[in-house]
């Protein structure tokens, strides 16, 4: 994967600031861009506005302060549908994600929601099954397939709007080892950019080269993952911990 | 529930009867459920003939009698009310093997007995030959009112998230010695039932937040439209109408 060289970052989030309705203040000033085609981590422990701050990449939170743009388009009442289209959001439980009665449907819908219909849109669902590898499980009602399945099928209903930039909410979660590298092998064949808000260090460090740690509502790193995960100041200092064992520098990646 | 698999009611099968439209079903039954309420209960030989044309569905549909006939025992605790009708009801009264009963309460309980056997066995043959999934897909065909459809397909989706959730709730309640004992464990349980409620209400605004991220502004985009040739209505509606004809003659003869 190149630089980041392409005119227009994907996303474009600066001095984005949140508080809840109670008080609660969230983000203070969040500042990052992410190129074209870049996968990126977002990392930070519990309670660091992760969530947050992903709610507010599509514009279901707007901002109290700061503004966020995703290819060149700012997140606002405006455009909203055109956001939507353009960031596709994967959560991290796939029973909330998949709500239609079959696989074909729920990849259908955001497609025909965008106003897609007849071949064009099968041939959106065909493609993104393809893209996750369950194609044929297209008739299949979500509540019988495993939880790795589920979770590619949900990779998939977002896919199916052709998104600029896919974020993940814990991709890795609750998966076991095998679904969890098939799941690594699908992600790494996407071209499209990707941002990854995870917990699990190890998968962050197989799939982007760059991490963000978000601590306490603001950017407190910014760099190549594995050099993040190397410091161990920074990582005690934001409550990241790798599993016992890992050591980041004995790991070569190929991503 | 295992792989593959519909819902228990349904019959899998490759049967003219499946193949139809699920609207055209939909809408022969509602008509033929009406035709066999407007028919005269002295016309007990129409009611026969209504007997016969659905089980001659049934083999059309390869739909066995005993799968049919088994599926039919819903309709028993409703059955219950009508055998009493000829002990409660007033007016003339005739002795049957030494038991005074009512000839009004005897007509009305044989009405009840037959609409509903009738109106139970089409609809039986209804969910045998037409997935879940199709009936939700024909009910907005025929212009139900689309929240209704949202509702049900919604029930479908998470009927067996929830119901799984229910289950995990019970393994936790017994694994740390609860055991629903009498009266003074209901208070337990309804908490329990309580929870489940919160947790299906939160997952609700978490799907919600799913599909407004998908685009959904509030109406179901349509992804499967489906169609009836003039053929498929005609095949569908001959039950209905043959049942007219029944029923016309009913009121004449």
């Amino acid at each position: 994967m190149g630089p980041v060289t392409a005119e227009t970052p994907s996303l474009d989030v600066s001095g984005l600031a949140f508080a809840y309705p109670d008080g609660h203040q969230a983000l203070f000033g969040v500042d990052f861009r992410i190129g074209r085609g870049e996968r990126v981590a977002l990392l930070g422990p519990n309670g660091a506005g992760k969530t947050t701050l992903v709610l507010h990449l599509n514009g279901i939170l707007t901002a109290g302060a700061g503004s966020v743009t995703v290819a060149g388009l700012p997140v606002g009442r405006r455009h909203m549908a055109e956001i939507r289209r353009k960031v596709g959001i994967v959560f991290q439980d796939p029973d909330d994600q998949l709500f239609m009665p079959t696989v074909r449907e729920d990849v259908a819908f955001g497609p025909a929601a965008a106003g897609i219909k007849g071949a064009e849109l099968e041939a959106r669902v065909r493609g993104a099954l393809e893209q996750v590898g369950m194609a044929d499980f297209a008739d299949r009602p979500p509540h019988h397939l495993s939880f790795g399945q589920r979770r590619r099928v949900a990779v998939a209903t977002v896919l199916a709007m052709e998104p600029e930039i896919l974020v993940l909410d814990e991709p890795s979660s609750n998966l076991d080892p095998a679904s969890r590298r098939e799941l690594a092998d699908i992600l790494r064949s996407l071209d499209v950019t990707v941002l990854m808000v995870t917990h699990d260090l190890p998968y962050a460090l197989e799939l982007c080269p760059r991490s963000l740690i978000l601590s306490d509502g603001v950017i407190a790193a910014d760099g190549p993952t594995g050099e993040l995960l190397s410091d161990d100041v920074l990582m005690r200092a934001h409550r990241l911990e790798l599993p016992f064992g890992f050591d980041p520098r004995s790991v070569t990646t190929s991503a | 529930m295992g792989a593959g698999h519909a819902h228990r009611l349904y019959r899998h099968a490759h049967s003219p009867v499946h193949a139809l439209p699920p609207h055209t079903k939909l809408a022969a039954v509602f008509a033929f459920v009406v035709v066999v309420v407007s028919t005269p209960r002295e016309a007990v030989w129409a009611f026969a003939v209504y007997a016969v044309l659905l089980a001659l569905v049934a083999r059309y549909a390869r739909v066995p009698a005993g799968f049919l006939l088994k599926r039919l025992l819903i309709e028993v605790p409703f059955v219950a009310f009508a055998v009493l009708m000829p002990f409660v009801a007033r007016g003339e009264r005739v002795d049957v093997l030494g038991l005074s009963l009512s000839v009004n309460g005897l007509w009305g309980a044989w009405n009840v007995l037959a609409k509903g056997t009738l109106g139970v066995a089409a609809s039986v043959l209804l969910a045998a030959t037409t997935e879940l999934r199709e009936l939700l897909l024909g009910l907005q065909r025929l212009r139900l009112p689309p929240l209704l459809v949202q509702i049900a397909s919604f029930m479908i989706r998470y009927g067996d998230v929830i119901t799984d959730e229910m289950r995990r709730m019970r393994i936790a309640r017994e694994s740390r010695g609860f055991e629903a004992r009498g009266v003074r464990h209901w208070g337990v349980l309804a908490k329990s039932a309580g929870a489940l409620f919160i947790r299906s209400y939160e997952r609700g605004e978490r799907v919600h937040l799913a599909m407004v991220s998908r685009g959904y502004a509030g109406s179901m985009p349509v992804i499967d439209e489906v169609t009836a040739s003039r053929a498929q209505w005609s095949y569908a509606l001959a039950l209905p109408l043959t049942a007219l004809v029944v029923c016309l003659l009913g009121w004449a003869l």
